[in-house]
């Protein structure tokens, strides 16, 4: 005995025979309904009915949130050496410094729990492939972590007594991690970029650029949010928060079918956003802030958080746009559009 | 010991699935469902961590004297696609841990005791073979049966084909058993048969090469696959830009500011 079906589902069937019989009248003809539309068959045009023919990126949302913490702590690295050497801020280097080990402690602990276990993470030390920019990173940020956590240590240290050189191996261990953390900023770009996936290797010789970016934007608004308000990293952050707007906009005005998942659907949307919040939006701020002597502690902390919250944004955009990517086979397989309802452009 | 192919011809594929069967029973690799797919008779729909061949079945129309009892019915163009044991392998380059490595036989083997769940050679494979088993974490991919080559037995896939569409032996003898093939084809009046052995990309030539039943693409083959390590230079040259301009605008921003 078949039941009726009822609610929802009961409500879409009648509509669909509504659908039908006034299709009936009106042409004597009817189609598919939508879901079909879009159903492929094997053929030189569409491919294998329109099945990905790349695989998806597997990795657990701990990847994204890796490229975020990395890149911070990097740059903090960086501008704790800088900070050294220009004999500028003491408090602020060591606040940097701090960033970075934390950073350097947190990035493992991310990669462990998107591994599964501690031990799988050693296995990457197993051997060193130049070759491998996952090889490459992974020891970075071994060397990295170690050199930052060293750096904190010595640096307290170095605060509280005098222990003859104790200050030249700070100093050491500030430089090693500035330029390892160089690496571990950028390098994340190279990792996704040398790869299969069509919307990240077309973007191979920007997205170190743009995780660089990001990166040293993050650090210089973590070390603001701290409440440090030295003018040299407003300077950083408008800096970085200028390119950004530069490459929100040329991301935008690329319009190839490669770059489709950078400006539609989820994972376009993602971007859009993010290139905002660790864009335009910041940089009004900060001008903001200029003009109004008595806003600007305000403004420069409202223009941190937009730019710590766009630059997360960023790096999980990007992930996402990949996951889009691997799905559309039309690129590898070389296809003329349109293979996909193109139903998404009117988003936007 | 000899350098070994697949050469694997979807005009002799009757679409029976034994290659399947075989390859799930002597690697002990996992069921994963027997539900149809929606599109013909495909119920694996691509390769991955638990599917090492997988039969595609792609619906060609019927060409008079090419098959096909009535002209309004479609042929089949039915292939058995696995890992392509590429000469320059994306997944092997891309392994951080050393797990995936290449065979005396030439094929490229993913050692699962090594694999460390990175997952960076499921993004770096130009072909979609290789995937993370999510339930335990590893990559898995077609061994080439390494085990069953190193005692000189053919792989369980070719063994097990009832009609010899899998092929399996020497590489340059198969090339030129393939070449023959297509001639004979083309002589008998095939005239959408393909070889499918990309040489002339970044990827230079595979252990496993197709001919098929009309445009590999509709096999979900690529035309153009390109090894991943090729975009390196590139990568690492606007890496170094990168932190060129994270170091001089860090500098600036310091010794630009000059009032504390
Ligand atoms: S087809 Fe993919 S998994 Fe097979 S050897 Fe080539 S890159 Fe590796």
């Amino acid at each position: 005995m078949s039941t009726s079906p009822r609610g929802e589902e009961r409500e879409q069937r009648e509509r669909r025979l509504e659908e039908i019989r006034r299709q009936a009248q009106e042409h004597a003809l009817i189609p598919f309904p939508d879901e079909h539309e879009n159903s492929f068959e094997a053929s030189a045009e569409n491919g294998y009915y329109g099945m990905p023919l790349l695989k998806r990126p597997q990795w657990t949302v701990e990847i994204p949130i890796y490229f975020f913490v990395g890149g911070a702590a990097g740059a903090a690295a960086l501008i704790a050496a800088v900070g050294e050497i220009s004999n500028k801020d003491r408090d602020l280097v060591r606040d940097a410094q701090w960033l970075a080990a934390i950073g350097g402690i947190i990035s493992p602990a991310l990669l462990i729990s998107d591994l599964g276990m501690p031990s799988r993470f050693l296995a990457m030390l197993r051997v060193f492939k130049v070759r491998s920019p996952m090889s490459v990173g992974s020891w970075t940020l071994v060397a990295f972590s170690n050199a930052a956590v060293a750096s904190a240590v010595l640096g307290e240290l170095r605060r509280r007594r005098s222990i003859p050189g104790v200050p030249v191996l700070t100093r050491v261990s500030q430089i090693a991690t500035a330029l390892t953390g160089l690496v571990l900023a950028t390098y994340t770009g190279v990792l996704i970029g040398a790869t299969a996936i069509p919307v990240w290797n077309e973007h191979i010789s920007s997205l170190p650029v743009h995780f660089a970016t990001s990166g040293l934007l993050t650090a210089a608004s973590i070390l603001e949010l701290k409440g440090h308000d030295s003018e040299a990293l407003n300077k950083i952050a408008m800096m970085a928060a200028t390119l950004e707007t530069v490459m929100g906009a040329t991301i935008e005005m690329r319009t190839t079918r490669v770059e489709e998942p950078l400006r539609h659907g989820i994972s376009g949307r993602a971007m859009r956003g993010a290139g905002l919040l660790s864009g335009p939006v910041p940089l009004a701020l900060r001008a903001l802030g200029m003009l109004s002597k008595k806003n600007k502690p305000t403004l420069r902390r409202a223009a941190a958080l937009s730019s710590i919250v766009g630059s997360m944004l960023t790096r999980w955009a990007w992930i996402k746009a990949g996951h889009a990517s691997a799905e559309d086979p039309r690129v590898p397989l070389q296809l003329e559009p349109p293979a996909r309802s193109q139903k998404d452009e009117s988003l936007f | 010991m000899s350098v070994t192919a697949f050469l694997t011809d979807s005009t002799l594929c009757i679409g029976c699935k034994a290659c399947e069967v075989a390859c799930k029973e002597w690697n002990q690799v996992s069921n994963d469902g027997l539900d149809w797919r929606g599109f013909s008779y495909d119920n694996t729909a691509a390769l991955g961590h638990s599917t090492w061949r997988h039969v595609a079945f792609v619906e060609n129309t019927a060409h008079p004297g090419q098959g096909g009892n009535a002209p309004e019915a479609f042929t089949w163009g039915m292939l058995s696609d696995v890992c392509k044991h590429c000469e320059n392998a994306g997944c092997l380059e891309a392994c951080p841990t050393g797990a995936l490595v290449r065979t005396e036989f030439g094929g490229v083997y993913l050692q699962p005791d090594v694999c460390n769940g990175c997952a960076y050679c499921v993004v770096a494979c130009p072909f979609g073979v290789v995937e993370r088993n999510p339930a335990e974490g590893r990559a898995f991919k077609c061994t080439f049966c390494y085990d069953r080559q190193k005692d000189g037995l053919k792989p369980a896939c070719a063994t097990a084909c009832p009609t010899e569409s899998i092929k399996f032996g020497d590489i340059e003898d198969l090339r030129e058993e393939a070449v023959r093939r297509m001639n004979h084809l083309h002589s008998a009046g095939f005239r959408d048969v393909h070889l499918y052995d990309p040489q002339h990309t970044s990827v230079g030539g595979v252990h496993a090469f197709f001919i098929t039943r009309g445009d590999p693409r509709a096999y979900n083959l690529p035309p153009n696959p390109e090894v991943p390590t090729s975009y390196l230079r590139k990568g690492w040259i606007s890496a170094g830009i990168a932190a060129g301009l994270m170091l001089a605008g860090t500098l600036f921003a310091f010794y630009g500011s000059n009032h504390e």
